[in-house]
Parts: structure tokens; sequence; C-alpha cells
């Protein structure tokens, strides 16, 4: 039977067809819908775990507990279970490890652009690219097979494009499952301590050598010789925009990236007269391949930065060309994308952007704040860094950053990595104000559910962390509730928290607008009364997508644009849009916006 | 180059089920028979950013994402964001505008007009422009959420597949309660 997956879709259904039950990850885009959709299948274990680092425990817990285990998450997310994952590496499987990386070119949806080929070779464990939805399904078997046959975790790697691009699979029947977990003692093999350490460290080399060998005859690093004048090094979605432009060249073409088959590569380079490696980001197979003496053609003209497509690869093959220059318009106003009509983020920020405090962001949709007309957050870089920042920013500023230092993070990822640091914060009394956007969700990544939420990935009923009695636990003294539709009683707590000595928290809690569960979405929309409004654009300065501004030429011939022959406008809401939050009325001194009856 | 493979793009505002419309377009691509790719980018693009989705089907499809110039046929969800992607069209490529216009956050806060010339400048360069009011005809399909069905109906006058093989995409990917809605909306859209 074929049917029509994502990639995301296809390695979910491989690793259930293969036989594995077990898997743990974080969302984080373009890996979510992996464990979401490996969640559905029947008889399996799944869950979000609070972090990567945790994930990637898990499954190395359950790998030596003899399972095949699948770890998910997304490029930036590995970073955070490095640590686990290179000792993992030492101590081999016992089961079965593959970890999933989906990485981000042209950095759709994500704080950085890492190529995370580079960690196969740090970690020396081996690494599978697959290009469509049937490799992804395919390829995350031999990813379990090579892990149990060479008793190493083993690396998937995707790509935003492959990742949630569909293509045509095949599906097969799910292969008989027999239980192989077990309570199996090992301590030479699972105490990484130095003496064991450097026994394993020369295994890892050894291993090392013998996947060298397997990747020779790797059926997935495949020859495909056409014209002998050109021939392409190749692995990933780059070989699909290739194979589209340049059908008649010959290809190499690597289903496993880490180790590569330095014979194979010699023997190909052979057989051609000119030679390129494409690939998207760093020249990790280029500088391998130019490592063996051989000429090729690869980042001097294929671009560092961004994803490819078949048009960039062209032009950097052929040249140019003559391409029809875009029919050009009036100038295209831009589409950014903003947060959601209702979102209760947008209180919260816009009060914050007209408070003189610098903001400490985070990841999260709120990260959007930053731009026009709010621009209440000043830093982003990783999950849970807005606290140790603004930490570390009062600490630094000592006197002059009294009372001027907020921290913003979501509930979610508060969970994810911002408990320790709010712990330091408490520990080494800080003067900052940590602000937990608490929406009761894991919003940007999709609605997932994490520890505070009350439910599981799989939909089970479950404890859900109550976060005052948390952050009290962790020293905190003041913790305070706000309702970020209330925009007077958010800016009071903010300044009462900055003013008072020490650290504290304020939890601006309202489930997402977005979110069906907890009903975050006001029923009645709001209008504006054209006769009131007195054009002072007080509402449009929420930047909520509903509220537009019209000039006086463009209304419609008899509307007045309020009382004053001077005013040069109106501001007025789209029902269709407006999900009835309110924030606008709270703003307008005219009494010009309300409720529908 | 590759001959055999055909490519349309389906462009428009995140939230105007622009997904979902490639997802059925894909289904009847597969149920004539075709090998099809799509690809698009989710994420941030949900909050009212830029969506694209881009479909290629032929006998063997390689690359899901087209190179400019190369897109038969543009269905373009939002009047203003044609212009965007005109540039992806081939010179005898197809465009299929709804009228619906999304402002973005500039227009709303009058510091960018909205263009009045979308229809006229997308007619000065290609001869197969198809206007479509989407959102009236998905009133009159008695579901308003139908917007993205009438578009696959006046896309699928642009196509030769055969009209069982449209209804019976469209019948696998609505639930019953809310096929009937479908199909009238995509048989509206088909009239146009």
């Amino acid at each position: 039977m074929k049917d029509l997956l994502s990639g995301n879709e296809a390695i979910a259904r491989g690793a259930y067809e293969y036989g594995a039950r077990f898997a743990a990850g974080y969302p984080g885009t373009p890996s979510t819908e992996i464990m979401e959709a490996f969640a559905n299948y029947p008889g399996v274990y799944a869950e979000w775990s609070p972090n990567e680092k945790v994930a990637m425990e898990v499954g190395i817990g359950a790998a030596l507990a003899g399972a095949k285990a699948m770890v998910v998450m997304k490029h930036v997310g590995v970073n955070v279970a490095a640590d686990p994952l290179f000792t993992a590496s030492y101590t081999g499987t016992n089961g079965a490890l593959v970890v999933i990386t989906a990485d981000d070119p042209s950095l759709h949806s994500s704080q950085n652009e890492q190529d995370n080929r580079h960690y196969a070779r740090f970690a020396k464990i081996p690494m599978l690219e697959p290009s469509d939805s049937q490799e992804a399904k395919e390829y995350i078997k031999l990813a379990f097979q090579i892990s149990e046959r060479f008793d190493t975790p083993v690396f998937l790697r995707s790509t935003t494009r492959v990742s949630h691009s569909k293509s045509i699979a095949t599906l097969d029947e799910p292969q008989k499952i027999e239980d192989t977990t077990a309570i199996r003692y090992d301590a030479e093999k699972f105490v990484m301590v130095p003496n064991n350490a450097r026994k394993r460290r020369v295994a890892v080399e050894k291993r090392l050598k013998e996947l060298q060998k397997f990747a020779e005859t790797f059926p997935e690093n495949r020859v495909e010789i056409n014209s002998p004048d050109v021939g392409v090094i190749t692995s990933g979605m780059p070989y699909n925009y290739m194979k589209d432009v340049f059908p008649d060249f010959s290809y190499l073409k690597l289903g496993m990236v880490y180790p590569l088959p330095l014979g194979l590569i010699r023997d190909f380079a052979s057989k051609v007269k000119k030679l390129y490696v494409v690939e998207e980001l760093e020249p990790f197979i280029e500088e391998q391949v130019r490592a063996l003496g051989i000429d090729v053609i690869g980042k001097e003209i294929f671009p560092y930065t961004n994803e490819f497509d078949p048009g960039i690869l062209e032009r950097a093959i052929c040249g140019p060309g003559e391409a029809t220059p875009p029919p050009q318009a009036a100038a295209i106003p831009p589409r950014p994308p903003n947060l959601c009509p209702g979102c209760p983020h947008r209180g919260l920020f816009h009060v914050l952007g007209k408070m003189k405090v610098f903001v400490t962001g985070d990841i999260g949709c709120y990260t959007l704040s930053y731009m026009k007309p709010l621009e209440g957050l000043h830093s982003c870089i990783c999950m849970g860094a807005s606290i140790g920042m603004a930490h570390g920013m009062s600490k630094a500023l000592g006197e002059k950053g009294k009372g001027k230092i907020v921290g913003v993070i979501g509930d979610s990822t508060f969970l994810h990595s911002g408990i320790t640091p709010l712990l330091d914060m408490a520990y080494n009394r800080s003067n900052a104000v940590i602000v937990i956007c608490d929406n009761r969700t894991t919003a940007m990544t999709g609605m997932q559910e994490h520890p505070a939420t009350g439910f599981t990935l799989q939909g089970e009923k479950t404890m859900g962390v109550d976060l005052p009695t948390l952050i009290r636990a962790l020293g905190i003294e003041s913790v305070r509730i706000v309702d970020p539709y209330d925009l007077r009683e958010v800016r009071a707590v903010i300044q009462e928290e900055l003013d008072r000595e020490g650290p504290s928290v304020v939890i601006s809690r309202r489930p997402c607008v977005l979110f069906k569960r907890e009903k975050g979405k006001p029923s009645k929309a709001y209008f504006i009364d054209p006769e009131k409004c007195t054009g002072c654009r007080l509402c449009l300065g929420l930047g909520c997508p509903p509220i537009s501004w019209k000039s006086r030429k463009d209304l419609p011939a008899g509307q007045e644009a309020g009382k004053s022959k001077k005013q040069q406008g109106i501001a007025s809401i789209d029902r269709n849009l407006c999900n009835g939050c309110g924030l606008c009325r709270t703003l307008c001194k005219a009494g010009a916006i309300m409720e529908e009856t | 180059m590759n001959q055999t493979t055909r490519g349309i793009l389906i462009a428009g505002v995140g939230g105007q089920g622009i997904l979902r419309a490639s997802d059925i377009l894909c289904r009847i691509f597969m149920i004539a028979g075709l090998d099809v790719k799509k690809s698009e980018v989710h994420g941030m693009a949900q909050r009212g950013g830029c969506v694209t989705s881009h479909v290629r089907y032929g006998r063997k499809v390689y690359s899901p994402l087209a190179k400019k110039n190369d897109v038969d046929i543009l269905v373009s969800f939002e009047k203003m964001d044609t212009l965007r992607y005109l540039d992806y069209l081939k010179p005898d490529g197809t465009v299929i505008i709804n009228t619906e216009e999304l402002y973005p956050p500039a227009v709303n806060l009058g510091e960018a007009s909205y263009p009045d010339d979308v229809i006229e400048t997308v007619k000065k360069c290609f001869s197969n422009v198809k206007i479509v009011d989407a959102l009236a005809l998905a009133q009159k399909s008695g579901n308003a959420r139908t917007v993205n069905t009438v578009l696959l109906g006046t896309l699928s006058t642009c196509l030769t597949i055969p009209l069982e093989m449209w209804e019976k995409g469209l019948a696998e990917s609505f639930p019953p309660k809310i096929l009937e809605s479908n199909l009238e909306a995509f048989r509206l859209g088909r009239a146009v």
C-alpha cells in the first residue's frame, strides 16, 4: 500500500515497522511531528521529556535495558543533549539507539543554522541522511540495524525540506516484535569512570574503522554513472535538486554522511572528468574529499548559507543566465509573522515595551514581540537563556540595573531549562524580575503537552506541576500571578516587583488563544464606533492583526472620519479576525471600542 | 532540464488553508497514478506570515521545490501576495487570484498602502489569469471555511484530471459532515 507521507511521518512509520516501541523527545520545528506520529501507533511508549538532554538520557536508559529506542529533536536540541550523547558513544547501546536531528537550513524557525553533521564526527557515531519520505522510512530502519550491529548510537539527520515535504512511500507490515529487554550488568562498559572510559575510547576508534569499512559497501551509498564528464557527490535533499536540473550527470549519492566511504569516493572521482560536491551549509564532505588529494568544486561556487533549491544550483553551475526580471508592481509591503489576534502575550509585551526596562527574551511565539509596534523584548539566544542572562545583566550592572532588568520565558521553556537558572537567581540573590508567560501549552510548535499541562504526549492524565509551588521551593519568595489581558494590573505588579529587593517571579497566566482544550478564545468580537474614534492610533500600538487604519481619503463616500474635520482617519476592526480579547478597549480613551452584542 | 515534471505553487497567508489545499491536490495526483511531491515551511509562518506550498507532479519527481521561471500554475490565496511569486512562473504560466485582501502590519499601521494595481500588473505580464472571489463563493456554498476548496475547483479547470478523480480525492479528504459543502464549493470554483 502506498501513502503520501511527510518525511517526519515516514520516520515514525519506519521506526514502528522496524519494531521500535520506545521514543522520547522535546518539540522543536522541524522535528515535532515525528513524535506526534509515532505516539499514535499501537503498543508504543512515547514521551515528551522536559528537554532534549532528559530525552537523550531516557533513550540511553531504554537502550541499555535492551529496547530499540528513538530520541527526537531539532538541531539546537542536540546541543542540549550533547553531554549524555558523547559518552553514550563510549558505552554503546546494548539494545539500539537512534537519534534524530532535524536541521533547519535557512533558519525557517530557528535561532541559528548549525550543521549537525559535525556532531557525528565529534561524537564518533555514524549518521544517515535521507532525501525523501521513502528513504526516510527505510533509513530509520537501517539506522536501527547499524546501531544493533555496531553497538553504537546512530544519527538520522533530516532537514526542514525533508521533514516537511510530502512524497509517496510504500507502507510495509510491521515486523514481528520480540521482547529484547532485560536488566544487564556490565560495569566496565556502563560505568564511565576514567579507567573504564579509557578502554572504551579505544573500542570507539576500532568501531569507527569497522564502520568506515561498512560504508564502502553500504548499498545506500549509491553510484549512478551517466555522463563521464561531470560527477557529483551529494546527499539528502540537494540530490533531488541536482537530479531535477542535471539528470545526465553522474552521481555518488551518499546515504551515510559519516563516516564517508573514502575508497568509493576515490573510485568515483577516477571515473569522471570534473567533480562537484553539492551540500548545504558547511563543506563537511568537501573537506574530507579534498583531504584525499582529490580536486573538487564546492563551496567556491555553492553558498554556505541558506538551503539550496534547483535554481540556486543551476545558477551556481551554469552562471546567472538570462533570467526574466520579475514583473514589478508598486512596492509590496512585507508580511512578517505576528502574534495571533487575542494572543495573551500581546498585553504583557505592550506593557513591557512601554516600561524603561531591558527584557531578556527566550524561545517562543512571544519572541515576535521584539518587532514594531510592541518592541517589548531585547534579546533571544536559546531555550532558557532569558533567566541566566537577566541575572548576569543585573549583577554586572549593579545599582545601574536596579529595577531595569526583566527576563521573560514561556511555561514550556521554563520547565525545559529555566529551573536551574532561577535557582541560581535565588541562590546568588539576584535583583531581576522573571515573567513566565504561562499559556498552558507549548504553543509555537503546535500545542504540545509539558509537565505542567496535566497530560502526557499519549493523552493520558497525569500530574501537572504547580508553578508557584515549584518556584517557591527554589527559594524565590515573591511569586505573583497576573492576567495579561489586564494591562493595568500587569504594569503595577511588574513595577512593584522591580522595586523590591531580591529576585521575584510574575506568572502572566492565560491559555493560548488557539488552545481548544483550555477554551482560550473569548467569544464575541469587538468593533469601533467610527463616530467616536478620535484617530489617536493608541489601539494600533497593539499590532493586533484585525485592527487597521483607514485614512480619510480611503473611506467610502459619505462616511465621516470622527467628529473633527482635521482628523486624518479612523481605526477599524475586522470582525472576522477579532478573537475578542478586549485589550484595545482597555486602551481606548474615547470609549469608541465596544463588544458586539 | 527535466521536461516531464510540472509545478504548481500555492501561496497566501497563514491560516487560509493553503497546506490543506496542497495536501488534497497531492492526493488527487496520486489517485491519477502520478508521482507527486510537495514542500512547504510551517512553524513561524503560521502566525499570519507568508505561506507557500510547492506541488510538483509527473512520471518521476525529484525536487519538491520548483526553481524560478518554472512553475506552470500559481494559485494565490491573497490578492497582493500574488506579486511576491510571479517570478516563479513560466512566461506562459497561469495565475489564479483570490481577490481577498489581508492587510499586513505596515498597511494596518498606515505606514504603507495596499497596492491597488495588482490585477492590472499581473495581466500585463501573463495572458492566462483567472480572478476568483473565493470568499463570496465559499459563503454561497454554505461554509465560509471552504475558500481553499473553491480555489481547487478553479485550479481543476487548468488540469486534465477527470472530474471523478477530483471528487474521489475530496471525499477521501473531508469528514462526511462537511463533505457536501466542500463539493459545492469545488463546483462553484470550477464554474468560474
